[in-house]
């Protein structure tokens, strides 16, 4: 059965009727048209999907769409500022942090969850935040030195 | 006033040119593509490893409301395949399925959960046929073809003996054999499968958008198989979420969508999920290898003879060439003068495997890399200086009649040795010490750039790039070089706008529509950096050639008196000159918007040979080399491994863009190790056990190591600007690098892969009961030889194979 769920998707208020099964990774993909949020695999064993939910990093895969009510859901798609990149978007793309790009979003937005929280991780905290993501480009290296780069780049004033 | 200078594209850190789009969710790869009238599609696979089909009843199926159209192997009896000597895979299954997860039938309804019900009402009736899921029962005498023109299962076999392997083997001072055995592993892309086909019935044309590495390979197979004229079919290649080769053929989620399009007269899409991407790999297959080498007490290497068995799975694929690429690239990484080579491609019930990252080397070069690293065990050398006493001197031709040009192997050596501080620290790592034992192990490996000739040889050059400029003044590239990831599109902008000396932010590229750019035979092989490189150099230069025309005449001056600057054109420095937008007003006033087009096409001495049936296969333009040390932890409490460092060292010929070239080189490392550690594909009864991430163990973050790159810069004399390929040579050499560092921390070396934790436990146990010591090497004399099975001289220990392999 359909329910009428209220909540803040990428600082935008909305009212939507979502069937009880829907997962929010095809609510927001198939139904509202964000596709950043990327689908790589059958349920919770890659990371490509990572939202935040009230800024935490959530699989939405995992998640029921209705279950976000009241809550605050960013997408890769709520990160530019002005159009321009976000702390750790410049730091993916400026240290190769991503290369076919697919799991790129999920990445992204699980180490934004971790620079909210810590704006300063060890290396040690960035292979614990990224543990549940799988990437089969770069070998990480470029991953970790991608999320030293953005924390670097918060420290000068950019938001994650 | 600032001197006005040419802009400099090559050599430095340069972030991909398509990198805002990836990092922002702008990207749009193809099951992205969601349009509100499209159908979902759904295939139906089979349940069995081998079965004659006496029907597929769709008459349930179909009534239900919402279902647009529905396929089965009725509708098109064609075939495809990407070798034009084995095109005989059906899209849907017709006479026989022949693994699990074959298409049977597919459909197109309204919404996904439509076409899943409708799935569920198709009704098979088959007859089950025996099943072979090793390639030992597939080449049992009295096993049953799995194809008919394939009487003994076997797809293909290689012989070739070049020199005198009797002789060289009669003249070592050391000849050592050893059994290998790799497990089928996956490429695992993380974009699962996905194809959109959109029929347009008014006009009888199709737009098909696919997650493919060869977008012209699937124009090919979409003619021959939906039997429309290519003109009538447009390919497009959205951003592609990785390939590692399982996409460098044409598979069938794009040839099925295609046909579900056309009856339903609509746009259909196709999402597989992530087991269906799993047990349609089209990966390395498992292998089996025998390998026996002869050596001189100084290290050089006598002799080589080498088995080679591939489980191939259900149809030819790549096969052919997977077993020929096993033997013909034993050489071209050292020399040598006597191999005998004996290739056996089988086919079997099981995913029909292909051309995974590292094509048909990787396991033939773990099994080689190792056996030198005993073999200098025994002869008490180093294992750098067996690897020194075995180089080539370029330029050359190999035995088998490889062209290699350039050779910055024993740079990589030299590099590999000093940052791994390998003089000071081998044999010196602790051992035993709170039960860890630290061990250091290397290996190099080579792979070539690009294939000389092209899997479908047509006589066209094999790439071709155009570039439009118009009145605006910036650098439109045309391509069809299949970017995956690789960062060939920024490629491609960096060596067009170092030749004009432009700024980078000129240039813009435009790949992937059949419709706008020029036929590109894909990615695949190592080729683009190398291929449309130079094609893209050569299309600059002949519009430098344009431009220069034109300043000439603006200036009267001779061509040959303008120097070109990039954002100014003059004739000598006293000249004011004009800007760049001048010279492209000048430059339009007689023909209007310019299009000019470069072309490159290999040389014949890069083709390869003839010394026997396939000699062909393993010529390109330049081989990639590598040379990696690998340092381990072994836990003797518990059989983990880690890796705690990896230095390599990539000779890239040279590096265009060491960003990306570090990217492919930790990357391919990393591969290479998921292989080596954790990654199998794992049956029971054809089943495939392990399709998901979760029970196909690639290493997470937590579990890789720092993988620092050295960059050897050989300057091939044929690359563009140098290069040769980056992005799948580092990957073989991690395997043997790490099974040699562990035999250097345990004194246990392991001969089958993955080296897992439950295969280092029982190994450590088994040697824990029998009395030699561990680490210590003993000489063997010529003619001593470790029977199959055995595998060298340390502890003739072999961890046991797993019970859950093959079957």
């Amino acid at each position: 059965m359909p329910r009428i769920v209220q909540f803040t998707l990428n600082g935008r208020a909305r009212i939507d009727a979502v069937a009880d099964n829907v997962l929010l990774l095809d609510y927001l993909r198939e139904f509202i048209g964000l596709t950043g949020t990327k689908t790589g695999c059958d349920g919770g064993e890659c990371g490509a999907c990572t939202v935040l939910v009230d800024d935490k990093p959530r699989l939405a895969c995992l998640t029921l769409a209705a279950t976000v009510e009241g809550c605050r859901v960013d997408t890769i798609e709520s990160l530019q500022r002005d159009g321009h990149l976000s702390a750790v978007q410049r730091g993916f793309h400026e240290k190769l942090g991503s290369q076919c790009g697919y799991c790129t979003p999920g990445y992204i937005m699980a180490s934004a969850g971790l620079l909210r929280r810590n704006a300063r991780p060890s290396e040690a905290e960035i292979r614990e935040a990224l543990g549940s993501n799988i990437c089969r480009c770069t070998g990480y290296v470029k991953i970790i030195e991608a999320v030293q780069h953005a924390a670097e780049l918060c420290a000068t004033g950019l938001s994650p | 006033m600032n001197e006005i200078v040419p802009a400099h594209n090559i050599g430095d850190y340069v972030p991909m040119i398509d990198g805002p789009e990836k990092v922002s969710g702008r990207a749009k790869y193809t099951a992205d593509l969601v349009t509100p009238n499209m159908l979902a599609g759904r295939i139906l696979r089979s349940p069995y490893s081998h079965a004659e089909i006496l029907d597929v009843d769709i008459s349930e199926a179909a009534k239900i409301p919402g279902v647009k159209a529905i396929v089965t192997g009725a509708d098109c009896d064609k075939c495809f395949g990407v070798l034009p000597v084995a095109r005989t895979e059906h899209v849907l299954a017709r006479d026989r399925v022949r693994y699990r997860g074959e298409p049977i039938a597919a459909v197109a309804a309204v919404d996904d959960a439509t076409a899943k019900a409708a799935l569920r009402r198709i009704k098979l009736k088959v007859r089950e046929l025996p099943a072979y899921h090793t390639a030992r029962e597939a080449l049992a005498p009295d096993a049953v073809a799995i194809h008919d023109h394939r009487p003994h299962n076997l797809e293909r076999d290689v012989m070739f003996e070049l020199g005198d392997v009797e002789a060289a083997f009669a003249g070592a001072d050391l000849i050592r054999e050893g059994s290998y055995n790799c497990a089928e592993v996956c490429q695992n892309q993380m974009e699962m499968h996905a194809a959109i086909a959109d029929y347009d019935a008014v006009r009888d044309r199709i737009t098909v958008h696919a997650s493919t590495q060869v977008p012209y390979y699937v124009h090919l197979m979409l003619a021959q198989i939906l039997g429309m004229d290519m003109s009538r079919i447009r390919v497009i290649k959205p951003f592609v979420g990785g390939g590692f080769g399982c996409r460098t053929e044409t598979l069938n989620v794009e040839l099925i969508a295609a046909l579900l399009a056309r009856k339903a007269g609509g746009c259909v899409r196709i999402a597989v999920n992530r087991e269906e991407t799993f047990i349609t790999h089209r990966g390395r297959p498992e292998t089996d290898i025998r390998l026996k080498i002869g050596m001189k007490k100084d290290g050089r290497i006598t002799g080589v003879e080498c088995e080679c068995i591939q489980r191939g799975g259900a149809h030819s694929g790549y096969g052919v060439v997977t077993i020929l690429y096993s033997g013909s690239m034993l050489y071209a990484i050292y020399d040598l003068q006597n191999v005998k080579y004996i290739g056996k491609r089988v086919l079997t019930n099981t995913p029909p495997c292909g051309a995974f990252r590292g094509h048909g080397t990787v396991d033939v070069r773990f099994a080689f890399e190792s056996l030198l690293d005993d073999m200098a065990r025994g002869l008490g050398l180093d294992p750098f200086a067996v690897r020194r006493a075995n180089l080539l001197t370029a330029p050359t031709f190999t035995q088998n009649d490889l062209m290699v040009n350039s050779y910055g192997l024993p740079e990589c050596l030299d590099w590999v040795e000093r940052e791994s501080g390998w003089t000071a620290r081998r044999g010196k790592l602790p051992k035993g010490k709170g039960h860890i034992s630290k061990g250091l192990g290397m290996a190099c490996s080579h792979y070539i750039s690009g294939a000389s000739k092209p899997v479908n040889w047509t006589g066209e050059p094999h790439a071709t790039v155009k570039i439009k400029l118009d009145f605006d003044g910036s650098i439109v590239v045309l391509s069809g070089a299949a970017d995956i990831g690789q960062g060939s599109t920024t490629i491609l902008a960096q060596s067009v706008a170092e030749v004009l000396g432009l700024d980078l932010s000129r240039v813009r590229v435009v790949t992937g529509d059949s419709e706008v750019v020029p036929k590109d035979n894909g990615s695949y092989s190592s080729r683009v950096t190398f291929m449309v490189g130079n094609a893209a150099i050569d299309a600059a230069q002949n519009l430098k050639a344009l431009l220069v025309a034109a300043a000439a005449r603006k200036l009267d001056a001779k061509p040959g008196e303008i120097e070109c600057l990039g954002e100014l054109y003059r004739a000598g420095a006293q000249d004011k000159g004009l800007t760049f937008n001048e010279v492209v007003t000048e430059a339009l006033k007689d023909i209007g918007t310019i299009t000019v087009t470069g072309i490159y096409s290999t040389i014949p001495e890069s083709h390869g040979g003839k010394k026997y049936r396939g000699a062909a296969i393993g010529g390109t333009m330049g081989y990639s080399y590598s040379a990696q040390a690998v340092e381990v932890s072994v836990d003797e409490d518990t059989g983990v491994v880690t890796v705690d460092k990896v230095w390599v060292a990539h000779d890239c010929g040279r590096a265009l863009n060491r960003l990306t070239v570090e990217g492919q080189v930790q990357g391919s490392v990393w591969m290479g190790m998921g292989q080596a550690m954790s990654e199998e594909a794992a049956y029971h009864d054809g089943l495939m056990l392990t399709a998901n991430m979760l029970d196909y163990r690639v290493p997470t973050i937590a579990d890789s190591p720092p993988i620092e790159v050295g960059i050897v810069e050989s300057n091939d004399p044929h690359g563009p600007f140098g290069a040769k390929e980056a992005g799948e040579g580092s990957l073989a050499a991690f395997l043997p690098a790490l099974t040699n560092a562990i035999a250097d921390a345990i004194g246990v070396r392991f001969n089958d892969l993955p080296v897992t934790p439950d295969r280092v436990f029982a190994a450590i146990e088994k040697r824990a009961r029998s009395t030699p010591p561990p680490g210590g090497g003993r000489s063997v004399a010529a003619g001593d030889r470790v029977g199959v099975g055995g595998q060298g001289p340390t502890p003739a220990l072999r961890a046991d194979p797993p019970p859950s392999r093959g079957g």
